[in-house]
C-alpha cells in the first residue's frame, strides 16, 4: 500500500518536471536505440555473409591441388594440376557420408551466339554440381549422366550469358560456340549474384567434365573436386577421410592438393562481421552507460534542487525509506520508459536504415530484452546513490535549505 | 481537566560544534491544554526554533521529557516520528512550502499519500477538498501556487497541515511573508479553526500578531520568561473591518484633494 502511494508521489514528480524527465531519459533512449539499431546492422551483416556462403553450396569440401616443386622452386597452392578422374572415382568408392562429387574444370574462353561474343567462365561439371552448390536452373533441364559418358556438346548457362548473347531470344535449344564448336543451350541456371570475393557466378557457361576435357581443353586433370558431404557434421570426417585417401593414393610423396571445408571458409567470412557486430554493440553499450550517468547526474541535482521539497515531505510523515523508494522509482520510470522509447525508436532506426540502404537489419529480441534489462538496471544502480542521499536529509536542515 | 495536548518537563538540547557547548534550550517545561491558541515569542537565538522543532518531533532534545497527546515521544526512533508527525501534528512554514507545479489539490492529498493507513482515490480527495473548503479555497483546489497570492498559499498550506486532522497545529511565522491585511485573513483562518476547538501554537517575533493567541509565552536564553494571558485581545474580522473603513476615509479624502 505504500509502494503504491509512493509510486503515485513519484509519477506525480516526474510529471511536474516534463520537460526534464524527458530529457533524462533522451540519454536511455539513444543508448537504446543505439544498441538495437548497430547490434541490428551487426546481425543483418552477418546474415548476409552466412547467406553468401551458404550460395557457395551446401555442406561443401573442396579439394584444390598441390603446388609444383621443380628443382627447388615451389609454386603455390594450385600453381599446377595434380588431381586426376581416378582420385574423384577413387573419393566416390571409398569416402562415407559423400553424396555428391563433382571434378570441375575450370576455364576462361570467348564464346559466341546469335551474332554476339563474350568472355567468360566455362566449367566442366558433373551432374552432382547443382545439387552442390544449391543451385536451381530457372529454365530447361541439365545434362545428364549420359551427356556426361557421352562427352555430348550440351550446357547450361548463367543468367550473365543470357543477357550478354540472348538478349532478345529464348536461349533454350539455341547452339553457343566454344573455341569454334556448338554447344546446345540445355537450360539456364537461376540467378545467384556476386559472391563474397566479388565475382558475378552468374557469369559461366556449365558443360559435362567430359566433353570439357575431350573436346575444349584437352586435358587429362580437373582443376578441383568438389564434394557435397550429408551433413555439416559430417564435413569434418569427409574432409579427413579424403586428405587420407588421397595421401595414400600419392604413395607417401609430399601431398600436392590441400583440402578445404565450407565450415572454415563461413568462419574466417563471418569472423569479421562478428567483430564488427561487438565493436558496434560496445559503442552503444557504451552510450547506454553514458546515458545512465545521465540520469544519476540529474537525479543527484533534483535532490540538491528539491532538498526543500523533501524536507517538506519528512516534515509531515514520510519516512526516510519513502523517499529513498520514490527517487528510486524515479530513475526506474525515467530508465525503463526511455528503455521503451528506445526500443521504439531503434526498431525505427533499423527499418529506415535498411531502406535506405538496401542493408539487411536484423533486430533480435535478444537485443531488446537486452537493452531494456539493461537500462532498467541502469535506472536501479544510477538511481541508488541519489535516492540514498535523499533519504538521509535532516528535515530541520532540508527546511532550512534555500 | 482533560489530558494535556502537550506536555513538556525540564527539556534541554544541547548543540555540540568542537569543544564548544551550546544550550539552546535550558530547562523549559510547559503544558498546553487542548483548545488554546499559543504565540511563542522570543529573539533570533533565544531557543524558540529550537523549541518549535521539538514540539514538532523533527528534533530530539538532549534532556527531559516530551508527551505529545499523552505518548512520550522522547524514546520514539525516527519512523515513529514521521507517523506521529503525519498523524497528530500539522505545519504550516513562514515559506508555505508547497510543491511547485503542483495543484492546490494535490499539495493537500500529500499528507494523506504518508499516511499509515491510506484512504482511497475518491476518500482523499473528498477530504482535501473539505480541507480547503474550510480555508475558504475549494473552488481554487485546481490552481497551482504559482497562480495564488502569498495569503492563499498560507490557506493552502493551512488546509494541508489539517487534512489528517490533527491533535496540534504548528506555525513557523506564518505571516512572515505576508503584508499586513493578509497577516490578518490568516491570523482570522487561525482563530476561527481555534474556536472550531484545534489547538493552535505559532511563532512570531510580531507583538501585534501574537496579540490575535489567546496565551503568549516570551522565550530568552532557552528558557520562558513569561507566560500569560493575551490582554486586549485583537479579533481578526473586527481588524479587517476597521482596515476597510480607513481605507475608504483614505479614497474619499484622496478624491476631495484638488
Amino acid at each position: 500500500m505504500r509502494l503504491l502511494s509512493t509510486t503515485i508521489i513519484a509519477l506525480r514528480a516526474l510529471r511536474r518536471n516534463k520537460l526534464r524527465s524527458m530529457l533524462t531519459a533522451l540519454g536511455i533512449i539513444i543508448g537504446v536505440a543505439a544498441v538495437i539499431a548497430m547490434v541490428g546492422i551487426g546481425n543483418g551483416a552477418k546474415s548476409q555473409v552466412e547467406a553468401q556462403v551458404a550460395s557457395l553450396g551446401r555442406n561443401v569440401v573442396t579439394v584444390f591441388p598441390g603446388s609444383f616443386n621443380a628443382g627447388g622452386m615451389r609454386g603455390g597452392w594450385g600453381s599446377t594440376s595434380t588431381l586426376t578422374i581416378e582420385d574423384t572415382d577413387a573419393i566416390v568408392r571409398e569416402v562415407n557420408g559423400v553424396v555428391a562429387v563433382s571434378p570441375e574444370v575450370r576455364d576462361r574462353n570467348q564464346i559466341l551466339a546469335n551474332g554476339l561474343n563474350w568472355n567468360t567462365q566455362v566449367n566442366g561439371e558433373s551432374t552432382d554440381y547443382l545439387s552442390i552448390r544449391a543451385w536451381d536452373l530457372s529454365d530447361g533441364a541439365m545434362f545428364t549422366e549420359t551427356d556426361v559418358k557421352g562427352a555430348t556438346k550440351v550446357c547450361v548457362i548463367g543468367s550473365t550469358v543470357v543477357k550478354q548473347l540472348f538478349p532478345d531470344t529464348d536461349p533454350l535449344g539455341q547452339t553457343l560456340r566454344i573455341r569454334n564448336i556448338p554447344f546446345r543451350v540445355l537450360g539456364v541456371l537461376e540467378s545467384k549474384g556476386f559472391n563474397f570475393f566479388g565475382s558475378d557466378q552468374d557469369d559461366t557457361v556449365i558443360v559435362p567434365y567430359t566433353t570439357h576435357m575431350r573436346r575444349i581443353n584437352r586435358r587429362t586433370t580437373v582443376s578441383t573436386i568438389l564434394i557435397e558431404a550429408a551433413s555439416s557434421e559430417e564435413m569434418q570426417s569427409v574432409q579427413d577421410d579424403v586428405t587420407a585417401l588421397l595421401q595414400q593414393r600419392r604413395g607417401g610423396r609430399e601431398p600436392d592438393f590441400t583440402v578445404r571445408n565450407q565450415l572454415e571458409l563461413a568462419q574466417t567470412a563471418t569472423a569479421t562481421t562478428r567483430v564488427m557486430t561487438s565493436l558496434l554493440g560496445a559503442i552503444a553499450g557504451v552510450s547506454l552507460l553514458v546515458g545512465g550517468i545521465g540520469i544519476m547526474n540529474i537525479m543527484l541535482v533534483s535532490v540538491t534542487e528539491r532538498t526543500r521539497e523533501i524536507g517538506i515531505r519528512l516534515a509531515i510523515g514520510a519516512h526516510d525509506g519513502d523517499i529513498r523508494v520514490q527517487f528510486l522509482i524515479e530513475a526506474m520510470v525515467l530508465s525503463s520508459l526511455g528503455g521503451i522509447i528506445g526500443v521504439i525508436l531503434g526498431i525505427g532506426i533499423s527499418q529506415t536504415l535498411a531502406n535506405l540502404n538496401g542493408w539487411p537489419v536484423l533486430v533480435s529480441t535478444n537485443s531488446i530484452l537486452m537493452a531494456v534489462g539493461f537500462s532498467a538496471l541502469v535506472g536501479v544502480v544510477f538511481g541508488f546513490y541519489p535516492a540514498h542521499k535523499a533519504a538521509q536529509l535532516d528535515p530541520i536542515e532540508a527546511l532550512r535549505f534555500e | 481537566m482533560s489530558q494535556p495536548v502537550v506536555k513538556l518537563r525540564d527539556i534541554r538540547k544541547t548543540y555540540r560544534s568542537g569543544d564548544l557547548e551550546v544550550h539552546a534550550v535550558r530547562g523549559i517545561s510547559l503544558d498546553i491544554q487542548p483548545g488554546e491558541f499559543v504565540a511563542i515569542m522570543g529573539a533570533s537565538g533565544s531557543g524558540k526554533s529550537t523549541l518549535m522543532n521539538t514540539l514538532g518531533c523533527l528534533d530530539r532534545p538532549t534532556g527531559g521529557t516530551y508527551y505529545l497527546d499523552g505518548v512520550d515521544v522522547s524514546s520514539l526512533d525516527r519512523e515513529a516520528r514521521a507517523d506521529l508527525r503525519n498523524q497528530k501534528l500539522g505545519f504550516v512554514f513562514q515559506g508555505f512550502n508547497l510543491l511547485a507545479r503542483t495543484s492546490a489539490l494535490e499539495n493537500v492529498e500529500l499528507p494523506m499519500l504518508y499516511a499509515p493507513k491510506r484512504a482511497g482515490a475518491a476518500e482523499m480527495k473528498r477530504r482535501a477538498l473539505a480541507a480547503l473548503a474550510i480555508v475558504g479555497l475549494a473552488e481554487r483546489s485546481d490552481h497551482f501556487p504559482s497562480q495564488l497570492s502569498g495569503g492563499q498559499q498560507q490557506r493552502v498550506a493551512i488546509a494541508r497541515a489539517l487534512v489528517n486532522e490533527p491533535r496540534l497545529l504548528l506555525a513557523d511565522e506564518p505571516t512572515g511573508n505576508l503584508d499586513s491585511r493578509t497577516s490578518i485573513e490568516v491570523m482570522g483562518v487561525f482563530q476561527r479553526l481555534n474556536e472550531q476547538g484545534i489547538t493552535l501554537v505559532m511563532v512570531t517575533h510580531e507583538l501585534d500578531v501574537a496579540n490575535y493567541c489567546k496565551r503568549i509565552l516570551v522565550v530568552r536564553d532557552g528558557l520562558v520568561v513569561r507566560d500569560e494571558p493575551v490582554q486586549n485581545r485583537s479579533i481578526a474580522f473586527a481588524e479587517l473591518a476597521k482596515l476597510h473603513s480607513a481605507e475608504s476615509a483614505a479614497k474619499l479624502n484622496a478624491g476631495i484633494k484638488p
